[in-house]
């Protein structure tokens, strides 16, 4: 696996999340030659919500998810503009509360967990599936 | 000229809706603060028979029996939604007005050009309930005062499935003729009793009134909203929202105050809070009021009010002058052996930055490194958890708003997100 540096995170007065990112270090003490090359501070929030009004954050509990890399904890970025398709992480009302499960709409419509622990939940014909949302990110705090 | 009128459908309880699948087609009612009474319910209580500003103590027992739910005010919660709605419009439409929390203009110039505006209206609704969870009603009309009047008509009549088109005069004429005038917009219950003796009282006879006569009678507002109503727009949209002229923050204690010193600590504490709010709004004030009463309910009570104003010397935003003033004018409110109910601090006169006339005699005793010192405040505090706060405000706060059945801030507070399973 090869790592690239893009950085320290901020420190002092930066708002949150902008993190400053130099070409170079910087020498102390004499005027830096990269001072011309900074660029803009990576904002962690551009590059995980795409629609600002309709990200929601949720936090899982449990590990029905921890296949696909969801495990206890975990933040989740959900994006309640996207239309679900077969295959998404979504969150969905399951008998009145939020769930988060992979949909599968072939070949029939079923709500699947990543862990062999969980069964499928079908959803019937006369059943109406309501989708909160598509998760689009998962952050886990590993430290 | 096509304007819509947005407006969510009893905002607050579909607030509360939007992380509880499981209260739909429940009743909810949402309380003010200390949990006195209901200040916004949904359809399904409204069915039930719940009125507006009832008493919780009152219903209760019968609507939780009913399977209904009342939440605590949470006002950051609703704030969040609000502008997610109002950010999901600007995708819209090429220019909004922000009316109200619940509430938005749009100006549909040149949309009609392009589609069917019904069908703009459904998508327009559709497009808010799928980002934001947020049932709203769109009203569209050539005028503001119609596009109102189209938002009353989708409220009343289910079957317009929440979207109401008005751009043709004869289903102007239909609606206005059936639609009572205290319903239009601008027309109060006072201006509805002079009307009524009149012969007037449903919105397409006040169409139908003379103008010349509405201006004698009335004022030129209301000959406008005549005008409107007959389709020739007057009021345009107003994007920027106007400066404040005043900040009031005051609170319905959770428990009767009798002593100066509560009084005071409260005082202090909504003081901090307006100072905040000036700060936020790049304004120094020159006026400050404090105002304190007991509660006109408790009949058995010895009833006070009083409000007192003090006019400094220089425009201030920093939280130490205006403290100095509010305890200076409490101390002068406070009379002892009242049962209080409820105190405020109103800021007034404001000023820009720099922008007023000093006096020669007054010598400018600014306080140095104010602004740095007010700036480091509101930033530690920014997170609304207020983790610095001066002495006065108080610690324990025996008289702040009690808030029982408050959601968790969902969107606000990492420590509340929804847990999904």
């Amino acid at each position: 696996m090869t790592i690239k540096y893009l950085g320290n995170a901020s420190e002092g007065d930066l708002p949150p999340l902008k993190i400053p990112y130099f070409l170079d270090r910087i020498p102390a003490g004499w005027p830096s030659p990269a001072d011309d090359y900074v660029e803009h501070p990576i904002d962690l929030n551009e590059y995980l919500i795409k629609n600002p009004a309709a990200t929601h954050f949720v936090r899982v509990s449990g590990d029905s998810m921890i296949n696909a890399c969801i495990g206890d904890g975990a933040i989740l970025v959900v994006d309640k503009s996207i239309e679900a398709r077969h295959k998404n992480i979504v969150i969905a009302d399951i008998d009145g509360s939020y769930a988060c499960k992979r949909l599968l709409t072939r070949p029939k419509i079923c709500l699947a967990s990543e862990n062999d622990k969980y069964n499928k939940i079908f959803i019937k014909e006369n059943e109406s599936l309501e989708i909160y949302g598509v998760v689009i990110a998962a952050i886990n705090i590993i430290k | 000229m096509t304007y819509a009128l947005v407006d969510c459908n009893s905002f607050y309880a579909s607030c509360e809706r939007v992380f509880r699948p499981d209260l739909k087609n429940r009743p909810i009612v949402v309380l003010s603060n200390n949990d006195g009474c209901v200040v916004a319910l949904s359809k399904e209580a409204k069915g039930i028979g719940v009125k507006m500003c009832e008493p919780w103590f009152k219903i209760k027992n019968s609507f939780t029996s009913q399977g209904g739910v009342a939440f605590s005010s949470n006002y950051e919660l609703y704030a969040d939604i609000s502008s997610r709605v109002m950010q999901t419009l600007e995708h819209s439409a090429p220019k909004i007005e922000i009316y109200s929390i619940d509430e938005a203009f749009l100006d549909l110039g040149g949309i009609n050009h392009c589609t069917d505006l019904e069908k703009f209206g459904y998508e327009c609704q559709e497009k808010v309930k799928q980002w934001t969870g947020m049932p709203v009603r769109v009203g569209i009309g050539p005028t503001k005062t119609l596009a109102k009047a189209a938002s009353y008509g989708a409220k009343k009549y289910t079957g317009t499935g929440g979207v109401v088109d008005l751009s043709e005069k004869r289903r102007q004429r239909r609606l206005l003729s059936i639609m009572p005038i205290e319903e239009i917009w601008g027309v109060g219950s006072r201006l509805k009793k002079h009307l009524n003796r009149m012969g007037i009282t449903t919105a397409l006879e006040l169409a139908d009134t003379d103008t010349k006569l509405i201006r004698r009678r009335f004022s030129i507002v209301l000959e406008r909203t005549v005008m409107e109503l007959r389709g020739h727009p007057c009021i345009g949209l107003e994007e920027h929202p106007a400066t404040k002229k005043e900040i009031v923050v005051s609170r319905t204690f959770s428990q009767k105050v009798t002593t100066l010193e509560s009084i005071n600590e409260a005082v202090s504490d909504y003081a901090a809070r307006a100072s905040e709010k000036l700060r936020r709004e790049n304004q120094y004030c020159r006026v400050v009021s404090v105002f304190a009463r007991t509660n006109p309910f408790r009949l058995q009570d010895q009833q006070y009010s009083n409000i007192l104003s003090c006019k400094l010397n220089l425009p201030t935003n920093d939280t130490r002058d205006i403290l100095h003033t509010t305890k200076m004018l409490s101390r002068r409110v406070y009379k002892k052996g009242y049962n209080f109910i409820k105190a405020g601090v109103m800021l007034s006169d404001f000023y820009d930055k720099g922008v007023y006339q000093s006096d020669f005699f007054i010598p400018n005793s600014k306080r140095p490194k104010s602004e740095k010192l007010m700036k480091m405040i509101d930033k530690i505090n920014a997170n609304g958890k207020n983790k610095i706060t001066f002495a006065a405000q108080g610690i324990r706060k025996p008289w702040s708003m009690q808030r029982h059945f408050q959601s968790p801030k969902y969107t606000t507070n990492w420590d509340d997100l929804l847990i999904v399973k």
